[in-house]
């Protein structure tokens, strides 16, 4: 009879002192209020941070005949501060899949805790049924796409790459509004103005790119945007993804060319 | 064969460490109507016998879809079945949304017996009274067999219902030519083996349901035409074999 009553969720008494909470006994104003920033409504009735704080900047993935590539520098900025110097933005989330990540890094690692729990799931099936890029992708989507209808989207901007169990590669790109896109070369941040077309001016129009080809662009495109992207550094990692192995490859570094600088005048 | 002392409740052991609510419930599945599911290297087939036609307008459904990959065949509380094909279809649906891709047939049978299990467990829920045969394709074929029991058997050919025990014979002894059987083939060794099942008081009509799923084929059930076309070449194809 009184067993459930707790657990039915109505409270003994209103309008009265909580206990545990502190208990204004002199009546009129409260004497205790959170710092402005945190009650403060947002834009649109937004009542959560929509900005970014420490990010990580632009990710490149390029697809190839056997499989897909991911690049991403190893730094993560503190607004225009170069602060985290050696963080891999590029991870493998099983042995089909790898996956890039650029805009808020707590954000990515936040949802990067996600998928890696669904692969221990994966694993604990013991069914040897493994997630698939595809899959993958589209669950991110309707998550992403879910947390941005609610105004309390995830700051994040993600290449996800790898090949399915018939071998056929897959690369696409989610960002933080749900937007779900998929071709032979994806980019996030500036590598979408200085990288994408780069490319895409490569791109063979009767064929795939080969490993070396893939390979070679991504060194041009990661040297390009360590030039022109102000929020990048010269060291990167590149994740590779085909039907026999896949794994991250570097730290490397890209070849630096500063003797142009001395013919800099005016400033 | 009755056990009164300890039948009562689904958590009572008896001293020879038997549930008995859980083999009543395996009755009430040998109570339904024979059905049969069969697979061969890219099919995956389920025939039914029919209820003879008499008293009801619509005919009893054994064969339900589930998903255009997978589909399920059942003999027992047909209630029962229904809730289950429900929480099936509503599980594959889901999994399309969120992942756009078909739900591998092993994990949902196995997410199924786990769904399962408690109502043998529970005091305050009972066994569900049906036995399915799920036939998927996702690589390959599968066959499943559920039980009341929970119990989830991944097989190559089986039989459930009354009297499947021959069928079972039947499938048992022309296992081999499964794998590399032809559809049509293997649709008239799902027929045979239902023949085999059959009792007295069925005549030559018989009314079956055929249902196959296989590579680059959606789960189907055949029409009534169909089913016909296929009665009449399994009685052709299969002269010598019938006794």
């Amino acid at each position: 009879m009184l067993n459930n009553y707790q657990s039915s969720g109505y409270p003994l008494w209103s309008n009265g002192p909580t206990p545990g909470g502190f208990y204004n006994f002199t009546g009129g104003q409260q004497t205790h209020k959170l710092p402005s920033e945190l009650v403060t409504e947002g834009p649109y009735g937004t009542k959560r941070n929509t900005s970014s704080i420490t990010t990580g900047s632009s990710v490149l993935g390029i697809r190839f005949d056997e499989g897909v590539m991911i690049a991403a520098d190893t730094l993560v900025s503190y607004g225009s501060l170069a602060r985290y110097q050696d963080i891999h933005r590029v991870f493998k989330i099983n042995n089909n899949i790898i996956l890039g990540g650029s805009g808020d890094f707590a954000d990515i690692q936040s949802i990067k805790r996600n998928i890696d729990q669904k692969m221990i799931e994966d694993q604990y099936y013991d069914d040897q049924i493994t997630m698939k890029p595809k899959e993958l992708s589209s669950w991110l989507t309707r998550v992403l796409y879910g947390r941005r209808s609610r105004m309390n989207p995830l700051y994040i901007d993600v290449v996800v790459g790898g090949v399915d169990k018939q071998g056929v590669p897959f690369l696409g790109n989610v960002d933080l509004r749900g937007r779900a896109y998929e071709d032979y070369v994806v980019a996030t941040g500036f590598a979408r103005h200085l990288a994408l077309p780069l490319v895409r001016e490569r791109k063979p129009a009767d064929r795939d790119f080969t490993a070396q080809e893939a390979s070679d662009l991504i060194r041009k495109c990661m040297e390009v945007l360590y030039y022109r992207d102000t929020r990048n550094m010269s060291k990167y990692t590149v994740g590779v993804c085909t039907t026999s192995n896949c794994l991250v490859e570097g730290p490397y570094n890209v070849n630096e060319n500063w003797t142009f600088a001395a013919n800099i005048k005016g400033y | 064969m009755f056990r009164n002392k300890y039948d009562n409740d689904v958590t009572i052991w008896s001293p020879q460490g038997r549930l008995y609510q859980v083999e009543y419930a395996m009755e009430a599945v040998k109570q339904g109507m024979v059905t049969v599911g069969i697979k061969s290297q890219d099919y995956a087939v389920l025939v039914a016998l029919c209820r003879a036609e008499g008293h009801t307008n619509d005919i009893q459904r054994k064969i339900m879809p589930i998903d255009s990959h997978l589909g399920m065949s059942i003999a027992g509380l047909t209630a029962d079945a229904k809730q289950v094909c429900q929480y099936l279809r509503t599980e594959c649906m889901s999994y399309r949304h969120t992942y756009e891709a078909a739900y591998p047939v092993s994990r949902l049978v196995t997410n199924l017996g786990n769904k399962m299990q408690p109502t043998t467990q529970r005091y305050d829920r009972r066994p569900y009274g049906v036995g399915m045969l799920i036939a998927g394709y996702d690589l390959k074929p599968h066959i499943y067999q559920v039980m009341p029991s929970a119990n989830v058997m991944n097989c190559k050919a089986m039989a459930i219902g009354a009297r499947s025990q021959s069928s079972r014979t039947y499938l048992e002894r022309h296992l081999d030519s499964f794998l590399y059987s032809s559809k049509d083939e293997i649709i008239c060794h799902g027929i045979q083996a239902l023949r085999s099942s059959l009792g007295n008081d069925c005549g030559e009509n018989i009314k079956i349901t055929i249902a196959l799923v296989g590579k680059e084929q959606t789960f189907m059930t055949l029409s009534d035409e169909e089913c016909i076309k296929y009665l009449n070449m399994a009685q052709t194809l299969a002269k010598p074999d019938v006794q």
